[in-house]
């Protein structure tokens, strides 16, 4: 294990629990942006350049402007915070803690491929050209119809956002 | 593992363009009260040094001798992170801008390249996307409804005019099928053919990418962040000092960089017309080496660069004192029902032209 990845994951971890136990909701988001930062870092580590640019851009850049956005809008703060039941509190608890039991069993015999760097090892393999390659020949179909679903957002965005026939905002 | 590039001359590169940013923006301050005054027919600065040349020092000095000050509820430690954080996104994205090709020293070839990624485009494109969290945090955090009101504009304008700007690129890049900057610029000029730089195969797109780009750094016509007859300053109504001065830094280097992009993208980045006539002939007739040659056109060739920048940067600024602010539903309109339109056509119209041939 490199030291940066050590880290990279010593920042992941903690700016992810800095998202569950910071007060602050817009904390928690500026939190989560770091925590995509690190995520993005990983994949640079893993050769996967295209992946690392598209994570920050889609979910750094993009999304979580958006979140912050509505969170600015929300004025959360300590005074309007609400109280929650204890009831609601132990099966956050229960629920989170049998996660967390079948998550370890899951990964408790994992073994970890891909660490030796054999013969066969594609160094090319996350570049952009290579991903395009395998999207539009193995994977044509639903990208294509992931692609059309992404076309019909923005049409519905571009359609809400124009003036019907006589309406007038100024 | 990935392999850090050779650490000795980049970082050398890294510090210059670091450095170069910060005194382009320094001189961007002084540019602009010039141009506003010849535009205006009005003298400008000229008391600080020899055509108030000092200007910009003198701002400086002022500013950073003003008192801080916190508005009272503020956030304070997000308060402070907000221009840092506008500054620190303005000076990530000139890392993968070819600022020229390579000069050799004896067997040694070097490129005048902060980092050299295949995904050079993207990187931009991702830091230019976070630039809007400076703005956002700080306007937040002022906690001043004018201030909410201009963070929570800034957000809305750059996640729509980014869409456009994304797709205006996406034609760029089927015509280049690289997203690296330097392969681009090395496709805009070939040896011993007529090659036309991207501005003549795109020029809808180009125009498309230019309103983008004055919306991404936020400079009028699109200033509707920071619209003084509305919002008193918008998201740095209750900045001062230094930390003021860097949001309005980081909005130069902003308009640096994006010149530098426009520059590289669509008008050949550093080749210039006739460059490997110039180098045939030092060598054939001259009698000049090779390499030599080729190193005196890299160094013509960054000149030539920074005279695009420099025009575009002047563009920027003669737009300013030319063109009324837009009213913000005419922005988000523009933005959603004109560029965005017009840029799936330019991917159409690129596309066919792509499949008969008319262009590669």
């Amino acid at each position: 294990m490199s030291p940066l990845f050590l880290f990279l994951a010593f920042v992941a971890l903690l700016s992810a629990l800095g998202v569950v136990f910071a007060k602050n909701p817009v904390h928690s988001v500026l939190f989560l942006i770091l925590t995509f930062f690190a995520l993005s870092g990983h994949y640079l580590l893993l050769n996967a350049q295209f992946l690392a640019a598209v994570n920050i851009i889609v979910y750094a850049g993009a999304i979580m402007v958006l979140f912050l956005f509505v969170i600015m809008f929300l004025n959360l703060n300590v005074d309007t915070e609400p109280h929650k039941p204890a009831l609601a509190k132990i099966a956050a608890a229960v629920a989170g803690g049998s996660l967390l039991l079948i998550l370890v069993a899951a990964l408790k015999d994992v073994q970890p491929t891909g660490a030796t760097l054999d013969a066969t090892f594609d160094s090319q393999i996350g570049m952009v050209d290579r991903l395009g390659l395998v999207l539009y020949q193995q994977y044509l179909l639903p990208f294509e119809l992931a692609s059309v679903l992404f076309l019909v957002a923005m049409v519905g965005a571009v359609m809400l956002g124009k003036r019907e026939a006589g309406e007038r905002n100024f | 593992m990935i392999e850090l590039p050779a650490l000795g001359w980049q970082s050398i590169v890294i510090f210059v363009v670091f450095a170069l940013s910060l005194l382009i923006a320094t001189y961007c301050t002084y540019a602009e009260r010039v141009i506003a005054a010849f535009l205006q027919d009005r003298v400008g600065p000229d008391r600080a040094g020899p055509y108030g040349l000092l200007q910009p020092l003198a701002d400086a000095v002022k500013m950073f001798t003003k008192e801080e000050f916190f508005p009272g509820g503020a956030n304070k430690a997000l308060f402070i992170f907000g221009p840092c954080l506008a500054m620190i996104t303005a000076l990530m994205s000139s890392a993968v801008i070819p600022f020229g090709n390579n000069v050799s020293f004896g067997n040694n070839s070097f490129f005048l390249q902060g980092i050299e990624v295949n995904v050079g485009m993207l990187w931009v494109f991702g830091v230019v996307s976070l630039g809007v969290y400076g703005v956002m945090i700080g306007g937040w955090a002022s906690n001043n409804k004018f201030s909410l009101l201009g963070a929570v504009r800034a957000a809305s304008q750059n996640i729509s005019y980014e869409l456009a700007m994304g797709m205006s690129l996406i034609a760029v890049l089927m015509m280049s099928g690289t997203l690296s900057l330097r392969e681009i610029t090395l496709q805009q000029s070939v040896a011993g053919e007529w090659h036309f730089w991207n501005i003549v195969k795109q020029p809808l797109g180009f125009i498309i990418f230019c309103v983008c780009a004055f919306a991404e750094t936020n400079r009028t016509p699109f200033d509707l962040p920071e619209c003084e007859t509305e919002l008193v300053g918008g998201y740095h109504t209750e900045y001062s000092s230094m930390k003021l001065g860097l949001y309005l830094f980081a909005e130069y280097i902003n308009i640096f960089v994006a010149s530098a992009v426009m520059s590289v993208l669509y008008f050949g980045g550093f080749n210039f017309p006739f460059q490997y006539e110039l180098r045939d002939w030092l060598v054939s007739s001259q009698g000049w080496e090779l390499a030599s040659a080729q190193n005196l056109i890299t160094v013509l060739g960054t000149v030539g660069l920074f005279a695009k920048i420099f025009g575009f940067i002047f563009f920027f600024m003669w737009v300013r004192w030319t063109l009324p602010r837009f009213r913000y539903d005419q922005l988000m309109r523009l933005g959603w029902t004109i560029l965005i339109p017009l840029a799936v056509v330019n991917i159409l119209i690129t596309g066919g032209l792509i499949l008969f041939g008319v262009i590669q």
